[in-house]
């Protein structure tokens, strides 16, 4: 009683079976490596064209540069793979840049912490909200943005004072270098390397795979959805509140005014990297690739000077559009195939 | 010694008694089917043993022992576990993550040992047959191999009893074959299955015993193997055996006058829709009343959906008047006078959080309206107009129709399709879910739209219902017209014997 | 005679809040004012409510006919930052040119947004937030960076003109809420829209150009931004592409679902949009007054979002 064999394909011939695992595996690669491939070609383009671009002091301002951006990917990533969104990171990553000017005053170690505490707890109130009241979490979050902005000019005395980091130590963990690389990449090339394990090899890592996927399919499954959700929503706003640290490390001072618009960017580079903004799949890689290239790209723009910087806006834009077009037809063609 | 066993169980819903005092039993080793109409209370059934719902009265008894599962993990933790008929899993994840999520092997180091776990999904899948890479995406695969994998999920989390509820509705017939020697090893193992299906050849070749519902209640349960394929369907559709037709269960007259040689106002050829339907033809001429009867899943919605344009069919024609419209979208479809009323009134009919004007004009905006300025006072006209003639009861037409009572949603819906001055009227289910009084009501309108010569397509699972208020009935099974029952053949017992068998009886049995 | 299956509905506050609970705040707020707020009830602090709340009022129009539509639009700021780019350009083929120039840019964006959403499939969030991404920039890349000064005196009249004493801009924007709501409400297109987001697989089958709707909606509101855009740029009297609407997606959200209009579709309040966007600006009014930076009216904005869109959540059915 030998069970007919089913190769995982509809019923038909041997060569539409090939063409359709073959269709599968293309797609799955456009859609996993499609940003790095970009990015290589990018990258080779620049190298070619813009003689300054060649050397290591150009590469290392693209790392130091990309490296808060890429912390905030990197929760962003995760929030996204379950199928959420967060749009208080903006405001995090400054709120975070604040707090940790101010409370450099008592050292190192407040410094980290201080900003890691507080954004790591609107980022709790955030999965609450999210995980327990079925608010969407476009909303939750855009209350969290302004109340984290509000948060941050309370602090700062409506914007106007800048606090200046005090603490010698966290002043040098942005500035200083190890083997010739800035503390804060060696710090974000750390974290993604942890978030990557977390992702791909742990139990928590599937289940937010699996609640982007199908939320009531995961709950059948016995994954604890509210538990995920909540610790996706904390992760981002640490990693946010870290990310402001960090640039307040490097600059020497709480800066209030930047960060408007940095969730929105975080979003596109997480989409461009091939992950799925409806959620249950995709990869931190693709998203190191996606923040590569918007910071190749701004890159590039000041390299030719006469150029506007705002383009880098246009290409981002018109990447996204495209990404997610792309996307959306490569989905089709896997289930038509 | 019973393996799990309900015992005297009711569940009631505002206004449904979902289940009335059922019992039910299934030892180990045992397939036992699970058969009844939509709406018998099978899924209510099925939900009290998996968990989602808990008894209001009646007892569960598992391995023995009295249980109560608060969620449907602890029926799982258990050991019952539930094959759903949409697989319910994670297409986008592959399969082997999908294989063991939630209980993923791991290495020394406490993270998943990915090489492990895809060895492992390979090794228990060969033993279903999947034979794909277990990295693909499981949505990539066939429907017949994720049913597969969700099998070999269950199963592996130690259980006792299978619940597959409708497994092969979307399975091709070597896909069939497969699931079904799974089925004879886990039957071999002690496992206990319930299958709920309504394909009578399955049942037959793979079902022990068998249990209907009707209406809630328990009808029969038995050894199958005694029972003939045409008492169980009786016992599923009708009220009893009869020999010739009858009249009076149903508010509908007689048959309806029609001129044989009138040309068709609805003309299907060839309809064929993938692994749902095939090669459906059928007509319909002006006054006449059609029946497409057949058991659930047997291409009748699918079919009605199709001529609407609501459903991709990969050919056949459909003619309005002699018009051809070549795979019509929703909105020529409604141009052409095709006016569909779906099954599912709440999703795919009424828009609840409009009023009942609103609902009714929906489809006839255009002309209640000059220069894209809606005539309130025309709209009135038409809307008073039909809710007066189908006894709409609200309290004005103000009034949102997610707050009338479900008799009124449907007239609601009726009063829609008819503002359309539709040719032909295809109703699935029109009196389902309604009370007797209304249902009475929407049966002496559909007479009276065939006597103003409209012609009506007519689905309903209610046999009386169909055979009284069809002139013809096309009988379907599996997607493919078994049968066609015209003048005296049009009975319970013909309708039942076509549903039943492959091919329609020649004479009364 | 069986009667009518009318079910009973008493008031309760459960689903009287939501409904009117934004009328109740605003006048509130007023009365606090009346009372505790010094040279509130002068003209020219009413006059400059107005005036703020204006581009408001008008980008919430559109983005509350999207939300009918289960939907949403990120994209107005760039929108509006688009069309305010695109004034001074045109504004030597006079001022009509100039007009219809970023008008049909609104077109342009609204149809690209209404595309993706209707035929490609997107979820709107996603389809908006390229031209949210990209629009700005493109904005200030047209513009070159730079601030401009609009001198041209019938642009200004738009921006700071009087009519019976009455702010232009005021003027404008009332009109547009009366022609958005006499749309929603009495065209065809309007009641076709609140049945898409209603229930769009039941309209589709109901034969409607769910499509066509949807698209149009999109168009409407992105038409609706740049009008907001161009009004922006007439009142601060220069064009700075990478300042005009920043932000004021998320007002204008917020003034939508604090009105009472669900995030689910198929309802749209026009009159509590216009509430909900005077009631934000009170709040911002009513704290700056009385020494309470914007710090607190962000936050006191974040608690009424989650307050309003808590209380109008969908009850759980089925």
């Amino acid at each position: 009683m030998t069970p007919a064999l089913l190769d995982g394909s509809p019923a038909m011939s041997a060569t539409d079976v090939a063409r359709s695992e073959r269709t599968d595996r293309i797609v799955g690669v456009v859609q996993r490596q499609g940003a790095l491939a970009v990015l290589v070609t990018v990258v080779v383009f620049a190298l070619a064209v813009f003689p300054d671009f060649r050397s290591l002091d150009n590469a290392g301002t693209i790392l130091v540069a990309a490296a808060p951006p890429m912390l905030i990917a990197l929760g962003m990533t995760f929030v996204i793979v379950t199928g959420g969104i967060d749009l208080s990171v903006g405001s995090l990553y400054v709120l975070g840049g604040v707090l940790a000017a101010w409370a450099s005053r008592y050292g190192l170690v407040a410094a980290v912490l201080v900003p890691l505490a507080v954004c790591g707890l609107i980022g709790l109130v955030n999965g609450l909200l999210i995980a327990y009241t079925r608010m969407a979490p476009f909303i939750v979050t855009l209350a969290a943005l302004l109340g984290a902005r509000g948060l941050m000019r309370a602090i700062s005395d409506e914007g106007s004072t800048t606090f200046v980091v005090q603490s010698d130590a966290f002043g040098t963990l942005g500035t200083g270098s190890l083997l010739g690389v800035g503390n804060q990449v060696w710090l974000a090339v750390v974290l993604v390397l942890i978030g990557m394990l977390v992702l791909a090899r742990t139990g928590f890592g599937q289940s937010v795979y699996a609640i982007g996927g199908s939320e009531d399919a995961s709950a059948l499954m016995g994954v604890s959805v509210r538990r995920t959700k909540i610790l996706v929503y904390v992760l981002s706003g640490l990693l946010a509140g870290l990310a402001g640290a960090v640039n307040a490390a490097k600059l020497g001072s709480g800066v209030t005014v930047l960060g408007a618009g940095m969730e929105l960017d975080a979003i596109a580079a997480v989409v461009i990297g091939g992950t799925l903004l409806t959620g249950g799949a995709g990869s931190i890689a693709g998203t190191v690739a996606g923040v590569l290239l918007l910071g190749v790209i701004q890159n590039m723009i000041n390299q030719v000077g006469d150029l506007n910087s705002n383009w880098q806006q246009v290409i981002s834009g018109t990447f996204l559009a495209v990404v997610v077009v792309v996307q959306t037809v490569l989905n089709r063609l896997r289930r038509i195939s | 010694m019973t393996l799990l066993e309900v015992a005297g169980v009711s569940k009631s819903f505002p206004g449904v008694r979902a289940l009335d005092d059922v019992s039910f039993t299934l030892r180990p080793g045992e397939v036992h089917a699970l058969v009844g109409e939509n709406g018998a209370g099978k899924s209510t059934l099925i939900k009290v043993l998996t968990g989602v719902y808990q008894p209001d009265t009646g007892e569960l008894r598992y391995q023995g022992r009295p249980v109560s599962f608060a969620a449907p993990m602890d029926a799982q933790r258990a050991g019952i576990s539930t094959i759903y008929q949409e697989v319910n899993l994670i297409p986008l994840m592959s399969v082997a993550q999908n294989l063991f999520l939630g209980r993923e092997p791991r290495n020394p180091l406490g993270l998943i040992d990915r090489g492990r776990m895809e060895r492992e999904a390979r090794g228990i899948l060969a033993d279903y047959g999947v034979t794909t890479d277990v990295r693909r995406q499981l949505g990539t695969l066939a429907l017949g191999a994720q049913q597969m994998v969700a099998l070999a999920r269950a199963v592996m989390i130690d259980a006792k009893v299978v619940i597959m509820d409708e497994p092969t509705s979307s399975l091709e017939p070597r896909e069939v074959q497969t699931l079904f020697s799974v089925i004879r090893r886990l039957h071999g193992q002690g496992i206990g299955i319930v299958y709920v299906s309504h394909r009578m050849d399955e049942l037959y070749e793979i079902c022990d015993s068998v249990t209907i519902l009707r209406d809630g209640r328990l009808v029969h349960t038995g050894k199958l193997a005694g029972l003939e394929r045409i008492e169980l369907v009786s016992m599923m559709l009708g009220r009893e055996m009869s020999q010739t037709r009858r009249q009076g269960f149903t508010a509908f007259a007689g048959d309806h006058e029609t001129d044989g040689d009138a040309r068709p106002v609805l003309k299907v050829t060839g309809l064929t829709s993938r692994t749902r339907l095939h090669d459906i033809s059928f007509d319909v001429r002006p006054g006449e009343v059609v029946g497409l009867g057949g058991l659930l899943g047997a291409g009748r919605s699918e079919t009605i959906k199709a001529i609407g344009g609501a459903y991709p069919i990969d050919s056949g024609t459909v003619e309005v008047d002699g018009a051809e419209l070549k795979r019509p979208t929703t909105v020529q479809a409604v141009a052409a006078g095709i006016a569909v009323q779906p099954e599912d009134r709440k999703a795919e009919g009424i828009v609840a959080g409009l009023s009942v004007r609103d609902n009714i004009a929906l489809a006839v905006l255009p002309r209640m309206s000059r220069l894209g300025i809606v005539s309130d006072a025309k709209i009135d006209q038409v809307v008073e107009r039909y809710m007066t003639r189908l006894r709409i009861k609200a309290s004005s037409p103000d009034q949102l129709v997610g707050n009338l009572s479900g008799g009124n949603q449907q007239k609601v819906l009726l009063a829609r399709l008819l503002a359309t001055d539709p040719k032909i009227l295809l109703l699935d289910e029109p009196t389902r879910g309604i009370d007797v009084g209304a249902k009475a009501e929407v049966q002496s309108l559909i007479d009276e739209l065939a006597g103003e010569g409209l012609g009506v397509v007519l689905v309903s699972s209610d046999a009386e219902e169909l055979v009284e208020g069809a002139d013809r009935v096309v009988v379907l099974r599996d997607g493919v017209v078994v049968g066609h029952l015209t003048g005296d053949q049009v009975t319970t017992e013909h309708l039942m014997a076509g549903i039943a068998a492959a091919a329609p009886p020649e004479e009364p049995a | 005679m069986t009667t009518t299956t009318l079910t009973a509905r008493r008031p309760d506050i459960r689903s009287w809040l939501p409904e009117y609970g934004v009328y109740l705040a605003v006048g509130l707020l007023i009365l606090y004012n009346i009372f505790f707020t010094p040279y509130f009830l002068t003209l020219s602090n009413l006059r400059i409510q107005l005036i703020q709340v204006a581009p408001i009022v008008i980008v919430a129009l559109g983005m509350a006919l999207v939300i009918g539509t289960e939907g949403i639009d990120l994209s107005v700021g760039s929108v509006m930052a688009l069309a305010a780019a695109l004034i001074p350009l045109y504004l030597g083929y006079g001022v009509v040119a100039a007009i219809a120039v970023s008008l049909a840019a609104g077109v342009a964006v609204g149809l690209i947004n209404g595309v993706l959403v209707a035929r490609v499939g997107l979820q709107p969030i996603v389809a908006t937030l390229a031209v949210f991404v990209g629009g700005r920039g493109l904005a200030v890349v047209i513009s070159d960076g730079q601030l401009k000064d609009i001198r041209n005196p019938d642009v200004l009249y738009l921006g700071s003109g009087d009519l019976l004493g009455i702010p232009v801009l005021v003027w404008i924007a009332a009109v547009l809420v009366a022609i958005v709501a006499f749309v929603l409400r009495r065209t065809v297109f309007g009641r076709r829209l609140l049945a898409v987001g209603g229930n769009r697989r039941a309209t589709e089958l109901a034969g409607l150009p769910v499509k066509r709707v949807l698209i149009t909606v999109y168009v409407i509101c992105a038409v609706l931004a740049s009008i907001a855009g161009l009004l922006s740029v007439a009142r601060i009297q220069s064009s700075d592409a990478s300042a005009v609407g920043l932000l004021i997606e998320l007002s204008a959200i917020t003034a939508v679902v604090v009105g009472g209009t669900p995030l689910t579709g198929g309802k749209v309040r026009i009159l509590g949009t216009v509430a909900g966007a005077l009631l934000m600006q009170l709040v911002i009014a009513t704290m700056i007054k009385h020494d309470l930076g914007p710090s607190t009216a962000e936050m006191a904005q974040a608690v009424i979002i989650l307050v309003a869109v808590y209380v109008a959540r969908e009850r759980k059915s089925r």
